[in-house]
C-alpha cells in the first residue's frame, strides 16, 4: 500500500496510534501533503495489543467526538477493522515498519531521519508516539527466534507447554503465574530474590516456587537461543545448562519515549516518570512546528486523541477553531447559574487566581474539565469538617469563612478573591478539618483530587503556592490554635516541609539535631534500640508533631522517628521554635504536658516489646496510611467465611476480600482487603479517572473503568481483581423468547463470563458505599472477630493489645 | 460525616474500635436481658399457687409457655437473618449474643412452664427435643471459644494451598531419593505419593485419625527395613527424613480440619432438630387446645 514520497510534506506525522491517525485521515480529507509513519507492520499497536476482544470503552460520554474516523464503543477487532478501512477509502499516506528516529530542523524545514536510512523533509511534524515505548528486546544470540516472545496477551492460550519466562519484574512475575495454572514454567533469574517487583507479587511467586508450581532458575545468566527451542544459560557454578523448551517469554521492561522526545529537543518538566512534556493551547511544543498530540501530550483517552489529531492539523492551517470541550465547560457554567463564557472564565482564572499563572490556557481549559463550579449564596456550606477531602477550592468571587474552632462557629478566617481554601486534607488525605461558609454570594471553583495531583507534579510553582499558604495553617491548625499569627511569624518563615519516603528516618537516636517535625501527611512510628533490637514504641498519624523532646531537655536524640508511610512533615527550626514557647506560656505548658504523657506512654510500651511488634506487623501491611482497614482477630473467627458470603452478595456475586489470604500476626489478621489509602496508589495512573474518593473516605472504582489494569498493578496489597463486567440477569421469560443473557446452565464462569461481554473491569471493596447498614463483612460475621477501623481505632487496637 | 458518624446517626453501632466478642456484646447486655428473663420467669412461677393447673395451663403455664413458643420461633429466624446480607438491621454478632443468652433462658422458660411433669407423650417429646437444639447450642459456644486460637497457632501462618503446595513438594522429592532402594519400598512410596488422606468421611474429619494413612504405613515400611541397609544408608535416611515431614505437615492439615470440623458439626444436630422441635412444637400446641 507505500505510495510514492514526495519529497516535501506540509505535515508529517509520527505514530499511527488514535491521535496519529485522526491527524493523518483530517490532512487527507482537507488535501493536505502529509505522511504518517508507523513502526510496527500494523496501525495502532497499543490497541493492537489489547487483550483479544476487549471490549473498548468510549469514554467521557460527553465529550463530542470530532474526529474523521469513527469510534464508538466496540471491540479491539470491530476497531481495527474500521480504521484499517479508513486508511485506503481515505487515502492516508501510511507507511508502515517505519520507525522515526530522529527529528531535527525548525518550523518549514524538519528533517525526519527513518529507521531505513532515508531522509525526509516536512515543514512540521505532528509526534503521536503514545507512552507505551519500545519493548526492550534480549540481547542474546538468536532473540527473534520464532519460539521467543516480547509480550503475552492471553495466558489461558496456552496449555501443557514448557515455558521459560525472563524477566523478574512485575510483569514477568504475573506472567509467570498466570501461566503456571495451566503449563510448566520456569523462571531465570539473575540472583536469588525479586528485589524489583512489589510485595504482593514477590509473596504470590515464592509461595508458588515453594509449591513447586514454578520452578526458578536462580543465580542463571541467558546466554543465547538456538533453533528447535532450546534457551542456553550460564549457571552461578559456571556449569551452565541447555533448555528444551516450548516458549521462552521475555519481560524484560520498556524504554519509554522520553528519551527519543528528548533526543529532538523537547524538554520535559521534571524527573518524574509520569511528566508530559508541556504544549500550548495548539498542542504545539517548545519547538515550533514540532507539535505533541495524544497520550505523550498528557491524554490517555482515545477520544482525547481522536480529537487531538483532528484540532492540530486544524490549527496548522492556521485555523483556530475552539476545542471540542468547549460545550462541556460552558455546560457546568450554566448548570451553576454563572452568567460566564467558557473563555471569560479561562480569562479569570488566569487573572485572578496566581496560583495558577504559570499554566498555559490549554492546560486551564484542561483542568476546568475535571472541576466543578459552585455559586453558594451567602450563608451556604461548602464542606464540612470530617468530611474525607477530594478537592482544592478557589475563589473566583466573593468571600468565605472558615470556621477553625468547632466550639466557637462565629470565630471565622475570612477568605478572598485569589484565595483557596481545602488544602489541607487534600495533602493529608485525611478528614477536613474544618468547616466553610460562604459569607456572600461566591464563585467557587473546586478542582478534583487527581487533578490537582498531577498539576502539583508537573508544575513547581503550584506546589510551593500551596505550601506557603498551607504551612502556616497547618502550624496553627495541628500546634497552636489560639496563638496569634505574628507570634509564629518566625516559626513559620524559618520552617521547611521536607518528604521522606517510606521506612526513611526523620529523626535518628542519638543525633544531636533538635528541630521539630510537624507530620502533615502520612505517618511515622517512634523506636528506639534496645538491646541491638529496634523496639517500637509509638505510632504518631498525621497532624502531629514530634521530636520536641530533644529540644526541651537539651539532649541527643532520645528515639528514631521512621516514615511508616511517604511522609511530609514540616520541619520548623529549633531556635525560632524555642523563642516561640518562650512568648507563649500557655503553649509551653501545653507542649510539656504532652511530653510528659509521651514518656509515660513510652515507658509502658517498653517494658511490652509485643505491642510494638504488633505496630511493626500493621504499619508493615500498611495500615500505617490506611484510613480504614478490616482486622479480624483470629481468636474469634470461627472461619465460616460469611465475611465474604456477605460481600459476594452485596457485590455482583464477586467477593472483594480474601478471607484466608494475608498476614497474621499474634491474633490480628490482615485479610487482603481495600485500606482505602490516605494517598491510593490505585488512583495513581488510571486513564479514565475512575477511581475516586467519596466524602466519607469510600475508595471506589467507578462505570468509567475501561480494564486497563493499571489500579492492580499499581495496589502494592493486592487488593484489586479484575472480573467480568456484570451482566444483567435477564428475566427467565426474556431468556427464552429473545436469547438475552446467559440462561441457566451457561458458561457462568468470570472466563466464560469475560468472553461474552468483551472485557473485563476492576473491582475491589467500596466499603459497601450504597448499602445503608453499612460494611456488609462486619455485620455479617456472627462472632464480631472482623472489624474495620480507622487511623483513630488503629492506634486503640495497639493500646489494647499493648496494655 | 464520616463512616462512624455515618452509623451512629443511623443508631447502629456497627462500628466498634476494638474486637469484641458477640459473648460480651455491649458489656453483656444480652446476658443482663437473659437473666431478668429468668428472674420473672422463677417469680411467676413460684408466685402463682397454685402453678399450672394441669400441666403448665393456667394463666401463668400460658404465659410461660407463649413466650417459650415465641422465644422459640424467634431463635429460628435467627438462621434466617443470617442469611439477609443486604438489610441495616445492625450486626449478626450482637443478634448472635441475643440467640445465644436468650435461648439459654429458653431451657429455664420452658421447663417451668412443663412444671417438671414429665412423661412418654408429644409434650415431653418437644421438651426434649429443644433441649437437644440447646445442648447442642451449648457445644457450638464452647468450639467457638475453643478451636479459633487453635486453628491459628497450629498453621503458624501457611495457608491450607501452602500446605497442599508443600506436600507436593515432597512427593516429587520423595520420587527422587527413593530411587536407588528396592522395589518394595518404591512402591511403598509411591502409594504414599498417590494418595494423601486428608479429609473423608465426617467421622475422619472429627476424630483426626487415619489408620490406612499410606504416609505413616511408608514410615511403618521405613523402619522395618531399617537394618542391613548399609550401601544404600543415605538414601533410606533421606526417604525417612522426607516421610516426616509429609506426616507432620498431613498430621497439620488434618489438625486443621478438625478444628473446622468441630465447629461446624454441632450445627448438623442444631439445623435440623430445630425444624424437628418446630413440628413436635406445632403438634404440642395442637394436642393442647383441639384435642
Ligand atoms: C490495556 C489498555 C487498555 C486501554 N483501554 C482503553 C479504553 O478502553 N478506552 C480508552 O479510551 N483508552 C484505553 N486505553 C488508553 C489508550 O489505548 C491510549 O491512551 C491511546 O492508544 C494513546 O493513543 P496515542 O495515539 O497517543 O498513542 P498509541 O496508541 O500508543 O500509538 C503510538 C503509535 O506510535 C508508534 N510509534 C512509537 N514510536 C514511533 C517511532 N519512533 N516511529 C514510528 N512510530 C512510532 C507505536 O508503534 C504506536 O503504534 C487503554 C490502554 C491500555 C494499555
Ligand atoms: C431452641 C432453641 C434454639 C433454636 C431454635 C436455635 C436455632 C438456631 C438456628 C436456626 C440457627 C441458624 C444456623 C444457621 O443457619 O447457620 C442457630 C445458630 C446458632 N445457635 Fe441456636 N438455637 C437455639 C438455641 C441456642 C442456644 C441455647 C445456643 C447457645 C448456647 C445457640 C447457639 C447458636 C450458635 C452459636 C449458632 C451459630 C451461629 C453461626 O455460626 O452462624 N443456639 N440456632
Ligand atoms: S486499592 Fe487503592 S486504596 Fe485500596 S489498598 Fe490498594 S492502593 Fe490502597
Ligand atoms: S465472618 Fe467473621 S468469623 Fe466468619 S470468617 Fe469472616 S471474620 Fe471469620
Amino acid at each position: 500500500m507505500d505510495r510514492p514520497l514526495a519529497a516535501e510534506f506540509k505535515v508529517a506525522i509520527v505514530g499511527s496510534g488514535p491521535a496519529g491517525l485522526s491527524a493523518a485521515a483530517h490532512a487527507a480529507k482537507l488535501g493536505v501533503s502529509h505522511v504518517l509513519f508507523e513502526r510496527t507492520p500494523h496501525i495502532n499497536d497499543t490497541i493492537f495489543k489489547y487483550q483479544k476482544r476487549k471490549h473498548v470503552m468510549a469514554t467521557p460520554e460527553v465529550l463530542p467526538l470530532r474526529s474523521d474516523l469513527d469510534f464508538k464503543e466496540e471491540s479491539r477487532e470491530e476497531i481495527i477493522e474500521s480504521w484499517t478501512a479508513a486508511v485506503e477509502t481515505d487515502k492516508i499516506n501510511l507507511r508502515l515498519g517505519v520507525e522515526v528516529t530522529a527529528i531535527k530542523g525548525q518550523k518549514g524545514d524538519f528533517t525526519l531521519t527513518l529507521s531505513s536510512g532515508e531522509a525526509v523533509a516536512a515543514e512540521n511534524v505532528v509526534m503521536a508516539i503514545g507512552v507505551q515505548g519500545n519493548l526492550n528486546r534480549l540481547r542474546i544470540p538468536g532473540n527473534d527466534l520464532p519460539f521467543v516472545q516480547y509480550q503475552l496477551d492471553d495466558p489461558d492460550e496456552y496449555k501443557g507447554e514448557e515455558i521459560v519466562v525472563i524477566g523478574t519484574g512485575d510483569a514477568g512475575l504475573e506472567n509467570a503465574l498466570a501461566l503456571a495454572v495451566n503449563n510448566n514454567v520456569s523462571i531465570v533469574n539473575r540472583v536469588a530474590d525479586f528485589p524489583r517487583a512489589k510485595a504482593g507479587n514477590i509473596a504470590l511467586i515464592e509461595a508458588a516456587i515453594k509449591r513447586g508450581d514454578i520452578q526458578h532458575l536462580a543465580n542463571c545468566e541467558p546466554k543465547g537461543l538456538e533453533d528447535g527451542g532450546f534457551l542456553v544459560l550460564d549457571t552461578a557454578d559456571g556449569a551452565g545448562v541447555r533448555l528444551k523448551c516450548d516458549r521462552v517469554i521475555a519481560r524484560i521492561g520498556a524504554l519509554p519515549p522520553r528519551r527519543f522526545v528528548e533526543s529532538c529537543g523537547i524538554v520535559f518538566p521534571n524527573d518524574s516518570p509520569t511528566a508530559y512534556p508541556a504544549v500550548s493551547e495548539t498542542y504545539e511544543s517548545q519547538i515550533p512546528g514540532l507539535y505533541i498530540v495524544g497520550a505523550l501530550a498528557g491524554y490517555p483517552l482515545i477520544k482525547h486523541c481522536l480529537n487531538q489529531g483532528y484540532e492540530v492539523v486544524e490549527y496548522i492551517q492556521g485555523n483556530k477553531i475552539p476545542p471540542a470541550d468547549e460545550p462541556l465547560i460552558q455546560a457546568k457554567l450554566d448548570d451553576a447559574g454563572v452568567k460566564m463564557n467558557v473563555n471569560e472564565l479561562v480569562a479569570a482564572v488566569r487573572e485572578r487566581l496566581p496560583l495558577f499563572a504559570a499554566l498555559t490556557t490549554l492546560q486551564v481549559r484542561e483542568f476546568l474539565i475535571h472541576s466543578n463550579i459552585h455559586y453558594p449564596k451567602s450563608g451556604e456550606v461548602v464542606f464540612k469538617r470530617g468530611e474525607f477531602a477530594n478537592s482544592l477550592y478557589n475563589i473566583l468571587g466573593g468571600e468565605v469563612g472558615i470556621q477553625v474552632d468547632p466550639d466557637n462557629p462565629d470565630e471565622m478566617v475570612r477568605l478572598r478573591r485569589g484565595d483557596f481554601f481545602g488544602e489541607m486534607a487534600l495533602i493529608s488525605g485525611r478528614r477536613r478539618t474544618s468547616t466553610v461558609i460562604a459569607t456572600t454570594q461566591a464563585l467557587l471553583l473546586e478542582i478534583d483530587r487527581n487533578t490537582m495531583v498531577k498539576l502539583v507534579r508537573s508544575e513547581p510553582t503550584i506546589k510551593a503556592g500551596i505550601d506557603k499558604a498551607a504551612v502556616i495553617r497547618e502550624i496553627k491548625t495541628f500546634l497552636a490554635p489560639q496563638v496569634e499569627d505574628n507570634l509564629l511569624r518566625d516559626v513559620v518563615e524559618s520552617s521547611a516541609v521536607v518528604e521522606f519516603r517510606p521506612n526513611e528516618k526523620l529523626i535518628e537516636e542519638d543525633a544531636t539535631d533538635d528541630s521539630v517535625y510537624l507530620i502533615r501527611k502520612g505517618s511515622v512510628t517512634v523506636s528506639m534500640n534496645c538491646g541491638g533490637k529496634d523496639v517500637v514504641l509509638a505510632y504518631v498519624p498525621a497532624g502531629n508533631y514530634v521530636g520536641e523532646m530533644a529540644l526541651i531537655t537539651h539532649r541527643n536524640r532520645a528515639a528514631t522517628v521512621t516514615a511508616a508511610s511517604a511522609t511530609e512533615a514540616i520541619r520548623m527550626d529549633s531556635a525560632a521554635f524555642r523563642g516561640l514557647l518562650e512568648k507563649d506560656p500557655a503553649l509551653r505548658r501545653k507542649v510539656e504536658a504532652k511530653l510528659e504523657q509521651r514518656m509515660m506512654d513510652r515507658n509502658l510500651m517498653q517494658r511490652n516489646a509485643e505491642a510494638g511488634d504488633l505496630i511493626k506487623f500493621l504499619v508493615r501491611e500498611g495500615c500505617g496510611e490506611a484510613t480504614d482497614v478490616l482486622l479480624i482477630d483470629e481468636s474469634l473467627c470461627v472461619r465460616c467465611d460469611n465475611c465474604e458470603k456477605a460481600c459476594a452478595e452485596t457485590h455482583h456475586g464477586v467477593s472483594r476480600l480474601n478471607r484466608e489470604a494475608g498476614p497474621t500476626f499474634e491474633m490480628l489478621h490482615v485479610p487482603t482487603s481495600c485500606r482505602h489509602c490516605e494517598d491510593p496508589h490505585c488512583m495513581q495512573d488510571c486513564p479514565p479517572d475512575a477511581i475516586h474518593r467519596a466524602p466519607n473516605g469510600e475508595v471506589f472504582i467507578s462505570d468509567q473503568c475501561i480494564g486497563c489494569g493499571n489500579c492492580e498493578r499499581n495496589c502494592p496489597y493486592g487488593v484489586i481483581q479484575m472480573a467480568a463486567v456484570p451482566e444483567k440477569k435477564p428475566g427467565l421469560l426474556s431468556w427464552m423468547f429473545f436469547g438475552r443473557g446467559p440462561g441457566p446452565g451457561e458458561d457462568k464462569s468470570p472466563a466464560g463470563l469475560a468472553r461474552r461481554t468483551g472485557g473485563k473491569h476492576a473491582v475491589k471493596c467500596d466499603m459497601c458505599k450504597g448499602i445503608d447498614g453499612g460494611p456488609a463483612c462486619v455485620r455479617a460475621c456472627p462472632t464480631g472477630a472482623a472489624i474495620r477501623v480507622d487511623p483513630a481505632g488503629f492506634i486503640d487496637v495497639m493500646r489494647h493489645a499493648g496494655a | 460525616m464520616s463512616v462512624s458518624d455515618r452509623f451512629t446517626a443511623a443508631g447502629l453501632d456497627i462500628r466498634p474500635t476494638r474486637h469484641e466478642s458477640f459473648l460480651a456484646y455491649n458489656r453483656f447486655r444480652f446476658l443482663r436481658w437473659a437473666t431478668v428473663l429468668v428472674l420473672l420467669s422463677i417469680a411467676l412461677y413460684l408466685g402463682v399457687r397454685p402453678y399450672g393447673q394441669p400441666y403448665g395451663g393456667g394463666w401463668a403455664g400460658y404465659t410461660l409457655g407463649t413466650v417459650g413458643a415465641l422465644l422459640i420461633l424467634w431463635l429460628t429466624w435467627f438462621g434466617y437473618r443470617k442469611r439477609t446480607y443486604n438489610s441495616n438491621s445492625g450486626r449478626l454478632a450482637a443478634r448472635l449474643s441475643a440467640h445465644v443468652y436468650l435461648g439459654l433462658a429458653l431451657f429455664f422458660v420452658a421447663t417451668l412452664h412443663t412444671g417438671f411433669h414429665f412423661g412418654w407423650n408429644i409434650h415431653t417429646f418437644a421438651y426434649a427435643l429443644m433441649c437437644i437444639v440447646i445442648a447442642s447450642g451449648i457445644f457450638g459456644i464452647f468450639a467457638y471459644a475453643h478451636y479459633p486460637r487453635q486453628m491459628t497457632e497450629n498453621r503458624e501462618s501457611m495457608t491450607t494451598a501452602q500446605m497442599l503446595g508443600r506436600i507436593a513438594g515432597i512427593d516429587d522429592e520423595l520420587r527422587n531419593v527413593v530411587m536407588p532402594l528396592d522395589d518394595t519400598t518404591v512402591a511403598a512410596i509411591e502409594r504414599c505419593i498417590e494418595t494423601n488422606e486428608i479429609g473423608g468421611s465426617a467421622w475422619r474429619q472429627l476424630s483426626g485419625r487415619y489408620p490406612r494413612c499410606t504416609t505413616a504405613a511408608a514410615i511403618a515400611h521405613m523402619e522395618a527395613i531399617a537394618e542391613g541397609h548399609t550401601i544404600v544408608q543415605e538414601a533410606w535416611r533421606q526417604t525417612l527424613v522426607k516421610l516426616s515431614e509429609k506426616a507432620a505437615l498431613l498430621a497439620r492439615i488434618r489438625r486443621d480440619i478438625r478444628f473446622k470440623a468441630m465447629m461446624e458439626a454441632w450445627l448438623f444436630l442444631h439445623i435440623p432438630l430445630t425444624f424437628a422441635l418446630l413440628a413436635a412444637l406445632t403438634a404440642h400446641i395442637i394436642a393442647i387446645f383441639f384435642m
